[in-house]
């Protein structure tokens, strides 16, 4: 490998960790983003030339925590501090304890995902500091203007500081509640990435690979954590049918209608092995569950093969980990499949009139499936209509067009 | 670390008894509640506002919203975690709410 090519590969492997570490010693966000980039610009100056150094992420964080005694030298800091950032590191790489290091990343991880925060500068702050997106990326990402969510990243670091938000791994008490707060973060991430169609911007298809990555990174850290790693499995079997939800014209294509060959067979191997281990745990919950639900269709020859009533089993267990309409709606969906349309299509109405669903696209869209596999085509095509008024998307606008088409004939 | 603790709740909802009483949550903050008190109703409010060499005042609290303010508590704790877990605590947290302000470092 070049010079070149291992400052990126450490930069991706490696930042959010140095960052992490800067941060713990000088308490400052900002001063700890700045000094890791300088010292990446420095490890561009001085590695094709001198040599790649044999621990990189050692030399990074040495190189970022001199520039930081620097800063904080000349703006005069009190002298306890520069003692404690002194400190905390040896004098060179060749004294450069890693242990701890690790820690560090999963205090970063859990600060940026304080429940005290907003959803959206969770996920904005977690993309700045560990991923080291820039924040004109994230903007784009998020499509908002790069004025607003510099903004939001400002206000998200102002309150860790004012606040006083703890560095740290929360403690035992805390750690269930605020591991879900990390796992929603991530998943988030990854279901923007996701949802985001072939002609969208590279950084936010970009979003999902992001998340792959940090849920990784959050499964070494947490090896002993079941939902962690029930999540990256969720995400990689979903992942594995990138390529097959969409079709040459960028139309969206429905589950049971995709080439499976297209399917990514390194990812399902993958996924379905961790939710394996996962599982052995005995402790399950939401996102093994959904894993367990998106393995039943990666391992299906097709969609009759499927084992519906396995999937209607499970949407009915996730029903209980977290109560919300919309797994009900996917649960009618499986009964339909499993117990028939009739079954299926009771399960819709009745959502349908508790009216806790108002507006959601996906409940007349699923409607009209049934109604249509059921040979009531007048009933379908009405209900088309009423989803084709709701859908949030041109690609879902799309669909539901062709679908009333030739449902209306 | 100082938060101040503003106690709030819609006078319309009834206490809940599923919790700490007062009693006990004051007992449990002992040495980490600095100052705090129940307030009179905003019924007793005046809010005043000086415009120009004019005071102005208004019979009530300065913001009509729903939820009042009851009463405050100053705090002194480790961070705003473990602020949350003694707002978490407060009796009127069940039926009201509470907002976690922090007071500026000196």
């Amino acid at each position: 490998m070049t010079a070149d090519a291992e400052i990126t590969a450490v930069f991706r492997d490696e930042r959010g960790r140095i960052v992490a570490t800067l941060i713990r010693m000088t308490g400052d966000w900002d001063l700890a983003e700045e000094c890791v980039q300088d010292a990446f610009a420095q490890a561009l100056e001085k590695w094709p030339r001198d040599g790649v150094p044999r621990r990189p992420g050692a030399w990074l964080t040495t190189a970022a925590r001199n520039r930081a005694l620097d800063r904080l030298r000349r703006s005069a800091v009190e002298a306890t501090k520069l003692r404690e950032v002194a400190g905390l590191l040896g004098p060179d790489d060749e004294d450069y304890d890693d242990s701890g290091i690790a820690d560090d990343l999963l205090r970063l991880v859990f600060t940026c995902c304080h429940p005290a925060l907003t959803m959206e500068a969770r996920v904005a702050l977690t993309l700045r500091t560990i991923t080291g997106l820039t924040t004109a990326e994230i903007a784009r990402a998020f499509l908002v203007p790069e004025a607003t969510m510099a903004k939001r990243l400002v206000r998200a670091k102002r309150k860790i500081a004012n606040a006083h938000i703890p560095y740290r791994v929360p403690p035992a008490h805390l750690l269930p509640e605020r591991t879900n707060s990390v796992l929603g973060v991530l998943y988030l991430l990854f279901s923007e990435g996701y949802a985001a169609t072939a002609g969208a911007d590279l950084v936010r298809q970009s979003l999902s690979a992001e998340a792959i990555r940090l849920a990784r990174t959050l499964v070494e850290l947490m090896p002993d954590e079941p939902e962690a790693v029930g999540l990256l499995a969720l995400m990689l079997l979903h992942d594995s049918r990138r390529e097959a939800r969409v079709d040459a014209d960028g139309e969206l294509v429905p589950l049971e209608e995709q080439d499976r060959s297209r399917w990514s067979a390194a990812r399902i191997d993958e996924g379905v092995a961790l939710l394996d281990g996962a599982l052995r745990r005995s402790r399950p919950g939401p996102y093994q569950v959904q894993a367990a639900i998106a393995a039943c269709h990666s391992t299906a020859a097709g969609a009759e093969e499927t084992d519906w009533a396995e999937i209607a089993l499970l949407y009915g267990q996730l029903v209980r980990f977290t109560p919300s309409p919309v797994v009900e709606l996917n649960r009618a969906v499986a009964v339909a499949m499993a117990d028939g349309l009739e079954a299926g299509l009771a399960l819709v109405d009745d959502l349908a009139r508790r009216g806790v669903l108002e507006g959601y696209h996906l409940l007349p869209a699923t409607r009209a499936s049934l109604l249509r596999r059921l040979g009531r085509d007048a009933e379908a095509a009405e209900a088309y209509r009423a989803a084709l008024e709701l859908a949030p998307t041109d690609v879902e606008r799309r669909y539901l067009a062709k679908q009333l088409e030739e449902t209306a004939g | 670390m100082k938060y101040m603790m503003l106690v709030c709740y819609d006078p319309g909802l009834e206490p809940t008894d599923d919790g700490p009483t007062i009693d006990e949550w004051l007992a449990e903050v002992e040495g980490k509640r600095l100052d705090g008190s129940e307030l009179m109703s905003v019924r007793d409010a005046t809010t005043v506002r000086t415009r120009g060499h004019e005071v102005l005042l208004t019979d009530g609290p300065f913001a009509e919203t729903r939820e009042l303010i009851a009463g405050y508590d100053v705090i002194d704790c480790t961070d705003l975690d473990e602020a949350i877990q003694i707002a978490s605590r407060h009796p009127c947290a069940r039926f009201g709410a509470i907002e976690i302000r922090p007071f500026p470092k000196d």
